[in-house]
């Protein structure tokens, strides 16, 4: 099997860049002023050399660079990645309770983004120089240009302050105790802001994109022959024309869809979504370096992941891709 | 100057004391609140940081609990006596108290938490247990402390957030840190820990078995975890919270928020800590060495300006090291008052040559920012040559600890008693590297040593007074930090939620004898 050997040949090639940016990763982090135990003391307002010393010792802390190296790396190997210095808990244990909480929310925001995101381009490129194509056109501007933050507060702002439709944020009503359907329902509705805020500026860039592509796919002979042969415009468009645009989306899907575990920083803080990417802003500011490291790690992990899938879907979007060529 | 806020307040304050015909209160309902930031466990006793602190605070107790005037009264221990010499201090406990796992509370438990887990554990207070000999339970309900010598604030270390009791049963020879029951937490407190969905809420419900008649009267407390301030501005506008503590919202927002209809708002609940705002300034090189410089910094801020512009008109003006709520404070010191011109005399006098000065802000949101600038304003009206260098809280923990600044924001709490909160900063014994808290500014002076040493140990209080009345007048002089405000944090709150600040560390233990007017 082709597949087989391709997917072997990078799993392979991945676990050595995996190893790569541990090692990498490792190095940056000993570069960045504070010292972790310092950060922790201060947080608890008084401190005494002994405080400082046990918490050196209980991190390993008080080791020389290369055995904390070595025992970090040595630990990933069998996925022990260490405790988190500030919540006292095993660093696997936290990223996997945030895990499926961002998933959620930026898997929506990329189904959101990209199906949204191709209908809106492949509409505007057929409504060439029409006004309704200037406007899709004109709005993806809008919403790739404003800056994510901003649109998220005043979807807020509108949506839950002045309109009260919507919840303003968190994941779940706290204390309703909804279970099964009425759960699902509840986080759909808390859903809702997040995942558009979020969909709204890849979504502007898919337009554009499958715009741009579909437009040059359009000028191509082939699609002169289809319409020689008389089919309908939407089978040329569908068929001939967007399939062949499709795949600079793939790419830039790929590297969306890499950037999901970590991504959100912004919209999960403005939301209080229970997510990775508020607990790596967090671990930053609180210098929680193995929580940091291990996000890293699987953040890393993910993009390679997302880019072999990208590869076999080339394959798929186009036959005449070949490994090797 | 008064703000509209701070005059409400003072209206609400004097309202207050004349309303106090009881109405009955109602059981019933959870409050709803917030948490800023999430707290890094719930186990106080191993984890003191103000979060910790205001939600276990609810979970566990001390041997005993303070007035807003920072008197003691009883609560697991039903009263105290001394002995002549200050020496012997024996705890009657209360008896029928209960663990929430349904084991009795007892002497034992005194015993271990002071003796062993918090000589382990905490820092804070190790720093009273170094003046204990030893303490030994006496009977099931009785617990003897025998001190190296008098110590003069032993009587306030029992605050729950210092001097926690916790279980003998659950932590006897295990690893302390590592013990499963650390994921929920058991006190003694009138509220059980239940729920804890990290990054969204802390879950507590009413303790039933609760060993005082009738309290606490809330079904419950859901601690709401948000991290940007403005989606909290946000959750109090829209009706979801009931009470926002201390530091949940940025002070621009907090007139805002204050306005609006069934809002109460008070400054209590903080007098055992009162947080006091300083200016750390090198004494160790710089202009800042010098001591007319540190003097003409004080006369050149302009520090009623902070407080009613960026304040909100909360909190009080410093007259020396010794705040308002500290005891022994000597009134008799002439104030700092806003004197450009005397600064610009001191620094003439002391030949300063525009040499560059640089100002770490506090990196805890946008007001520190703000006042920085205006304080950096303040000064380059006078001649000093100030920039200002920008930090995250990581960066700013490890310049302070390594000494590599020359003029810094912080605030530090009082405890209640200088000995605890005050002469931590003047003492040359505590200058060491490697921490924030000690005496950063590398202030060095035998006489405010051994003045500060003594009345630590001094017996009875007359005997510290005096002591204590001399070490300000040097302190007043020699001006070893800046001193610029003692902060108000203001606990914002629907007004038919009752009784909520009840003692001197009321934002943490607050609960207890709240109920819901609903």
């Amino acid at each position: 099997m082709l597949y087989a050997r391709l997917i072997t040949m990078r799993l392979f090639k991945a676990v050595i860049v995996l190893f790569m940016i541990v090692i990498f990763n490792f190095c940056l982090i000993q570069l960045a002023p504070g010292d972790p135990a310092a950060i922790l003391a201060g947080e608890a307002g008084a401190t005494d050399e002994e405080f400082l010393r046990q918490l050196r010792e209980r991190f390993g802390l008080d080791q020389p660079v290369y055995v904390q190296l070595w025992r970090y790396i040595s630990g990933i190997a069998t996925l022990d990645f260490g405790y988190s210095y500030r919540q006292q808990v095993p660093v696997l244990d936290l990223i996997m309770a945030r895990m499926p909480a961002t998933l959620l929310l930026t898997g929506t925001a990329f189904v959101l983004s990209l199906a949204l995101g191709i209908v809106a381009g492949a509409m505007a490129a057929a409504r060439v120089k029409k006004p309704s194509g200037s406007l899709i056109m004109a709005l993806a501007l809008v919403f790739y240009a404003t800056p994510l933050f901003w649109v998220a507060l005043m979807a807020v702002v509108l949506f839950s302050v002045t309109l009260g439709w919507l919840p303003a944020y968190g994941m779940y009503t706290v204390g309703a105790g909804h279970t099964g359907l009425a759960l699902a329902l509840d986080v759909g509705k808390h859903l809702v802001l997040p995942a558009t805020t979020l969909a709204l500026f890849f979504m502007a860039i898919y337009t554009r994109m499958t715009r741009a592509s579909m437009l040059e796919a359009s000028q191509q002979d082939y699609v002169k022959t289809a319409r020689a042969k008389g089919l309908a415009p939407r089978v040329i468009q569908r068929r001939h024309i967007l399939r062949n645009a499709l795949l600079p989306i793939i790419t830039l899907a790929g590297l969306q869809a890499g950037q999901m575990v970590g991504g959100a920083i912004l919209t999960e803080t403005v939301f209080a979504w229970p997510g990775i990417g508020r607990l790596m802003y967090e671990a930053l500011q609180q210098r929680d370096y193995n929580l940091l490291l291990g996000i890293f790690f699987f953040s890393a992990a993910l993009v390679i992941v997302f880019n072999i899938i990208t590869d076999l879907v080339y394959r798929l979007a186009d036959p005449r891709i070949k490994e090797g060529s | 100057m008064k703000t509209p806020l701070a005059a409400a307040i003072a209206a609400a304050a004097m309202f207050g004391t004349t309303a106090v015909i009881a109405e009955e209160p109602k059981s019933g309902g959870t409050i709803d609140t917030i948490i800023q930031p999430e707290p890094p466990g719930l186990v106080l006793g191993m984890i003191q940081n103000a979060p910790t602190r205001t939600v276990a605070g609810n979970i566990y107790e001390g041997l005993l609990r303070y007035t807003t005037e920072l008197e003691p009264q009883p609560q697991l221990a039903e009263s105290w006596d001394v002995s002549d010499d200050g020496r012997t201090w024996t705890f009657h406990l209360r008896e029928g108290v209960t663990w929430h796992d349904g084991e009795p509370f007892t002497a034992e438990d005194v015993v271990f938490s002071a003796d062993v887990f918090h000589r382990e554990l905490n820092p804070s207070a190790r720093a009273v247990l170094q003046h204990i000999e030893s303490i030994e339970a006496v009977d099931e309900h009785t617990v003897e402390f025998t001190l190296s010598e008098p110590f003069g604030p032993f009587l306030i270390s029992f605050e729950a957030g210092t001097f926690t009791m916790v279980p003998k049963h659950i932590y006897e020879g295990t690893d302390f840190r590592d013990n499963e029951a650390n994921n929920h937490p058991i006190g003694t407190g009138p509220f059980k820990f239940d729920n804890w969905d990290r990054g969204t809420v802390i879950q507590l419900v009413k303790n039933e078995d609760y060993y005082e008649e009738g309290l606490p009267y809330l079904d419950g407390i859901n601690w709401h975890i948000i991290p940007d301030g403005a989606s909290r501005a946000v959750a109090y506008e829209n009706g979801t919270m009931d009470v926002l503590p201390y530091g949940t919202v940025e002070n621009f927002d907090i007139p805002r928020l204050t306005e609006m209809d069934n809002t109460c708002v008070t400054e209590a609940g903080h007098e055992y800590f009162s947080p006091f705002a300083m200016l750390w300034m090198n004494n160790r090189e710089g202009p800042t060495a010098d001591k007319r410089f540190r003097q003409a910094v004080m006369y050149a801020m302009d520090r009623e300006f902070a407080r009613d512009v960026l304040w909100n008109g909360l909190g009080n003006v410093p007259l020396s090291a010794f705040g308002s709520n500290a005891r022994f404070q000597n009134d008799d010191l002439e104030p700092y008052d806003h004197d450009p011109e005397r600064a610009r005399e001191l620094l003439d006098e002391m030949g300063y040559d525009d040499e560059e000065v640089r100002l770490l802000p506090l990196p805890y949101g946008e007001t520190w920012t703000r006042w920085a600038e205006a304080v950096q304003q303040n000064l380059r009206e006078v001649g000093i040559n100030v920039t200002t260098e920008a930090t995250d809280v990581g960066g700013w923990n490890q310049r302070l600890g390594d000494w590599d600044y020359d003029m810094a924001f912080t605030y530090l709490y009082q405890y209640g008693d200088p000995a605890l909160g005050i002469s931590r900063t003047y003492l040359s014994s505590n200058i060491e590297r490697g921490s924030p808290w000690n005496n950063v500014e590398g202030y060095e002076n035998e006489r405010v040593d051994e003045l500060f040493n003594e009345a630590a140990t001094a017996f009875p209080d007359e005997e510290r007074e005096a002591l204590y009345r001399e070490v300000q007048e040097i302190l007043h002089e020699d001006v070893p930090v800046g001193w610029l405000l003692e902060l108000g944090f203001p606990t914002i709150y629907r007004c038919d939620v009752k009784d909520l600040v009840t003692s001197g560390v009321g934002v943490n233990d607050g609960f207890k004898d709240a109920w819901l007017d609903r």
